[in-house]
């Protein structure tokens, strides 16, 4: 992609590469609802879209596998690629420039001139921090030090996949290179002081769901705004809820029904994975419920593996695959029985009865008493004696 | 001889007083019952617990046990509420303002057994390794067991013709295939385990040692009702009743009244006094009485 | 007029007979579908209430209504009171009747009631088991108090030459039964003082669960006597009862000595129940004001009525105050009772029982057969005497005899 494009309406556009206005808004509302945004502001994104107000995009890539990029090519319809390659100018992507070489770095670095201040940078990948960086380098210069140079001059930052977001694979141990992920370099002493309030959005994942990065994409070309962020930079419309606490399978955890290992019983009924080590618990994360791809169904999980916790710090390429972890916050539906069970009342018509037949005795009982002291005053009276009756 | 009004009513009273006073301090309590040397059991640590309900499911397949709908659900399939005669081990949940705790009920297989001391033939029983085991060839189905256990645990086919009690037995009919409890066998997070109690009782104080901010500073079973094989640790700051274990002190349940069973029946000897003063006492009346009573029941 | 027993005679089948006994056909049928589809569905009992009316009223109430027969061999053999003879054989027979009763409310109440054979078995027996005990001795009671009932019975045969074999066996055996009738009236004596202690002694074990007011080391003592007075209070309701039913001579006088014993046995009661929740510091407990503080104060309501009642001397001649203090004394001992073992018994929040519609009728179904049974052998067999002793009998001091103005 080169700069200075021809301005061609969106709209156009689309439907020249053979995707349709209504494919177009589908995909349009499908973003606004990830983002968490009504309905109603659909047409306003759409209108944004179209009316093509592209905010110029730098994407650095570092010590990545591209799987980021990738995924988000991985979609064909429509293509999110292309629909937030045309809700931004790219002005510069190692993997989908059509120039090379000394061009394309001439591309990024006028852009970088021109945009001052007003870029969205994207990351992907980790920056090796030991040795001078000199474990990533493109075009002659170190990641650490393109991340400074370039990063520090955008007006804002997007950290996609784990490992721009956290360090990701590269930072597993026992981590040769010093990887690190972009908010904590940018974040660090040395750093911190040049960052001056930047925002910087983590979307990890390994590889980051693409929706996830349409999103926040599409926020910031509608409204100018980030979406809110959780306390690790990450938005929390995709975020702010672990696996577990939106997974399909989680009426089989809720039944006690699991995996044992793979293939067997509960494998083949689509049990709950957790005994396998399922990382849904404490993985934050919006694959349970934002497939990756068109098919629904189409992520770990929903395959038959249990979840990784690709996007978790702590967890990711640390914790051994299939150990199990505790559950980070328990919602207990409220099908689990309390500590004191209701076993039921009793029955009024019985208490009835038995309030009759027992009043009914005890009258009878009474009765019987004021007739035989009758009887007895009647006798008395009768003898006209005061001594005792009977023998 | 003469009775007197009175003088019954002095009988009567200084019998009274004398069973009163006297009956607490005549007998000395029985020697406490300590667990068996090879005496097994079970720990379950609700911190640990996820309530995944795993050990729910195992205990019905292990025990071929059939589904419980439960009735405040809706009849959702399988969601028993409590122990019942199709449910032998259930989780329970406590919740209380935002805290949360799982809590798995089953027998306790007590040291000093309620239901055994009470049951007439031994139907229930302690058994191999202390567990409390229970033989429905020897249930009268009397269900004193259901009134003695102060943890409601024997639980009774209400619904059949020919009922039976049921209740955990800790997967005994296992113990061929050298299997312990299938609860313990399925938890995936250890949250339960079976093993010797004297290594439960020390791997749980090992923990409440190691995490003093983590456990309620007790393990339950320890003492109580003078000990149980099946131990409990709670998280800080919710105790044990909180939980469903009501606090009962240190005393097993059946100590005063096997002491006083003993006291009153020791060697029959009360009971044959007794029949032989009234022998005497009916016999040296009747040659008092005169003859036209004789014979008449 | 004698001293001797003697059947009432008349027809069995009147009206009221044929009342019962379509009571009892409701009780047998639903007995019957008891025995097809379990405890569950025709009674209220569950898992937190193990043990409902059926052993509450049929067992503990019903054998200590029985007990007339042990209260009054007491009195009679026992403390030589040989004037309360007339009354012992129709109180042996109530007992009979009940006991027996209770023992078929067990085999219905039990679940798995074909391994019953087991129990009497000495190597199966759990020695600690207070319910072994009260079961052995009930089963054994039974027995003894159908003999302590066979000279009534024998006597009975020997009168009807209607059957000569009945006659020529009968006039066999009572000799017999009268040598041994010390030792088995020893047996009945010795025999429901175990039992009713043990009835109370069964409650012990329940100490979470039996409220606190209730729940005291006494109670084996507290049953003791209960079943004393309820004993008597039964002797002197169906004494009264009889004489109006089967129209024969009032003993009121007798009723009257009688009364005076229940009264003194009440009050040692009640004093042994109120000394020892004070001593064990549990009267504080009344202050409460709840749904347990209600029945105690009905229990004690209902146990000095009563004896308030029979202060006054005229009022203690009265046959309709002797029958309301009895039927009271009946109440009293059998709220008593059921407090023990169901309404202050709590197994712990979210258990209910009460008992359901077909228990009830079972029940029923069961007293009127007693009833019936009661009819049948009394106005057959010589049960009932005509008259009371003589008045000038010089028996004990101040009971019954109204001397110094009281």
């Amino acid at each position: 992609m080169e700069t200075g494009e021809r301005k061609i309406p969106l709209l156009a556009r689309l439907s020249a590469g053979g995707v349709s206005r209504r494919e177009f808004l589908k995909t349009v509302t499908l973003a606004a609802a990830a983002v968490g945004l009504p309905a109603a502001f659909v047409p306003r994104m759409a209108a944004a879209a179209a009316t093509g107000a592209r905010p110029p995009v730098i994407w650095l890539h570092a010590q990545e596998c591209t799987g980021c990029t990738e995924s988000l090519l991985r979609t064909s319809a429509p293509s999110v690629a292309n629909l937030i390659l045309d809700l931004v100018s790219l002005d510069y992507h190692e993997t989908l420039s059509a120039a090379a070489g000394h061009q394309a770095e001439e591309a990024l670095w006028s852009s970088v001139k021109k945009n001052e201040g007003k870029f969205v940078c994207i990351f992907e990948g980790a920056i090796p921090t030991r040795d001078n960086g000199i474990y990533c380098k493109i075009g002659g210069r170190t990641a650490t030090d393109l991340t400074r140079d370039i990063g520090l001059k955008a007006g804002a930052i997007i950290a996609i996949g784990s490992c721009a977001s956290w360090g990701g694979i590269p930072s597993a141990d026992p981590n040769p290179t010093g990887a690190m992920g972009v908010p904590q370099f940018l974040k660090n002493a040395e750093n911190a002081p040049y960052l001056k309030g930047k925002p910087i959005v983590s979307l990890p994942g390994c590889p980051a769901n693409p929706y996830n990065l349409l999103g926040t994409v599409l926020q910031y070309a509608t409204f100018g705004t980030l979406p809110e962020l959780d306390s690790a930079g990450r938005p929390k419309f995709a975020y702010a809820r672990t696996i577990h606490e939106d997974c399909p399978r989680r009426a089989h955890f809720d039944a006690g029904r699991f995996t044992g290992k793979y293939g067997d019983e509960g494998h083949r009924q689509g049990y709950c994975l957790y005994k396998i080590g399922c990382k849904g618990p404490r993985t934050h994360a919006n694959c349970s419920t934002k497939s990756f791809g068109e098919v629904v169904g189409s992520w770990p999980v929903g395959v038959g593996h249990p979840c990784v916790g690709c996007t978790e710090q702590a967890i990711a390429f640390r914790v051994p695959l299939h150990a199990t972890v505790e559950i980070d916050r328990p919602t207990p539906p409220d099908t689990y029985p309390p500590i004191t069970a209701d076993h039921g009342g009793v029955s009024i018509a019985a208490v009835g009865v038995a309030g009759l037949v027992g009043g009914a005795l005890l009258g009878a009982g009474v009765m019987n008493a004021r007739k035989l002291g009758a009887e007895a005053k009647e006798e008395e009276r009768k003898t006209g004696e005061t001594k005792p009756e009977g023998k | 001889m003469s009775i007197t009004r009175r003088s019954v009513l002095k009988g009567l009273v200084a019998a009274g007083t004398a069973a009163t006073v006297g009956t607490p301090v005549a007998f000395a309590a029985r020697e406490r019952k300590k667990p068996l040397p090879d005496a097994v059991g079970m720990l379950y640590d609700a911190t640990r617990c996820i309530g995944c309900k795993a050990c729910v499911v195992a205990c019905k397949e292990a025990n071929g046990l059939p589904p419980d709908p439960g009735p405040a659900t809706g009849g959702m399939y399988d969601a028993p509420i409590d122990l019942s005669d199709r449910t032998k081990n259930v989780i329970k949940l406590y919740r209380e303002g935002g805290r949360i705790s799982y809590m798995k009920a089953q027998c306790m297989h007590c040291v000093d057994p309620a239901c055994a001391s009470v049951c007439m033939i031994s139907a229930l029983h302690k058994g191999k390794y202390g567990i409390v085991e229970y033989d429905p060839d020897k249930c009268v189905g009397c269900r004193y067991c259901q009134i003695a256990c102060p943890f409601n645990v024997p639980k009774y086919e209400w619904s059949k013709a020919f009922p039976k009690i049921v209740k955990c037995e800790m997967c005994r009919h296992l113990q061929a295939q050298g299997k312990g409890p299938a609860c313990c066998a399925v938890c995936p997070r250890e949250a339960v385990i079976f093993g010797p109690v004297d290594r439960l009782l020390a791997d749980a104080r090992g923990r409440l040692q190691r995490e003093p901010v983590r456990y309620h500073p007790k393990v339950y079973g320890e003492k109580d009702v003078g000990g149980t094989q099946v131990l409990y640790l709670s998280a800080a700051g919710i105790p044990f009743e909180k939980l469903g274990l009501p606090a009962l002190g240190d005393q097993p349940v059946p100590e005063f009244t096997e002491s006083l069973q003993h006291a009153i029946y020791q060697g029959f000897i009360a009971p044959v006094v007794l029949y032989s003063a009234l022998g005497l006492v009916m016999y040296r009346n009747r040659r008092k009485r005169p003859a036209g009573e004789e014979g008449e029941g | 007029m004698s001293h001797r027993a003697e059947p009432v005679g008349g027809p069995i089948l009147t009206r009221p007979f044929k009342v019962l006994l379509g009571v009892l056909v409701v009780g047998l049928l639903l007995t019957a579908w008891r025995f097809v589809s379990g405890l569950g569905p025709t009674t209220g009992m569950n898992d937190g209430y193990a043990w409902g009316i059926w052993i509450a009223y049929d067992v503990v109430t019903g054998t200590a209504l029985a007990c007339g027969g042990y209260a009054v061999a007491l009195l009679c053999y026992v403390l030589n009171q040989g004037k309360y003879h007339p009354m012992v054989r129709p109180a042996v027979l109530t007992s009979a009747l009940g006991y027996t009763l209770a023992g078929v409310s067990i085999v219905i109440d039990v679940g798995r009631y074909w391994n019953l054979w087991k129990v009497p078995l000495l190597w199966n027996w759990n020695r600690n088991s207070i319910l072994l005990e009260v079961a052995i001795c009930v089963m054994s009671y039974i027995f003894v108090l159908w003999l302590e009932l066979s000279p009534a019975i024998l006597e009975g045969f020997e009168r009807d030459n209607r059957y000569p074999l009945l006659r020529r066996m009968s006039l066999k055996i009572h000799p017999f039964v009268n040598r041994a009738m010390i030792w088995i009236l020893a047996l009945g004596i010795l025999l429901p003082t175990m039992h009713h202690s043990s009835l109370g002694a069964l409650m012990l074990i329940s100490a979470s669960k039996l409220h606190p007011l209730w729940h005291t080391p006494l109670l084996p003592l507290l049953f003791l006597g209960s079943c004393l007075f309820m004993g008597y209070a039964v002797v002197v309701f169906e004494g009264e009862i009889s004489s109006q039913v089967f129209r024969r001579q009032r003993e009121t006088r007798m009723l009257v000595s009688l009364s005076w014993v229940m009264v003194d046995v009440l009050f040692v009661f009640l004093a042994l129940r109120l000394g020892d929740l004070a001593l064990r510091g549990r009267l504080g407990l009344l202050l409460n004001l709840d749904f347990h503080t209600f029945f105690f104060l009905l229990e004690m309501a209902l146990f000095l009525a009563p004896a308030l009642l029979m202060m006054k001397r005229e009022r203690r001649y009265n046959p309709g105050i002797q029958f309301l203090s009895a039927m009271m004394m009946i109440c009293a001992g059998m709220l008593y009772r059921f407090d023990v073992y169901m309404i202050q018994f709590d197994p712990g929040p979210g258990w209910s029982y009460f008992p359901a519609i077909p228990e009830m009728f079972i029940t029923f179904g069961l007293v009127a057969l007693e009833i019936m049974v009661y009819i049948f052998i009394v106005k057959r067999f010589p049960i009932l005497a005509g008259i009371a002793p003589p008045p000038s009998e010089p028996s004990l001091g101040a009971a019954g005899v109204p001397a110094s103005g009281r």
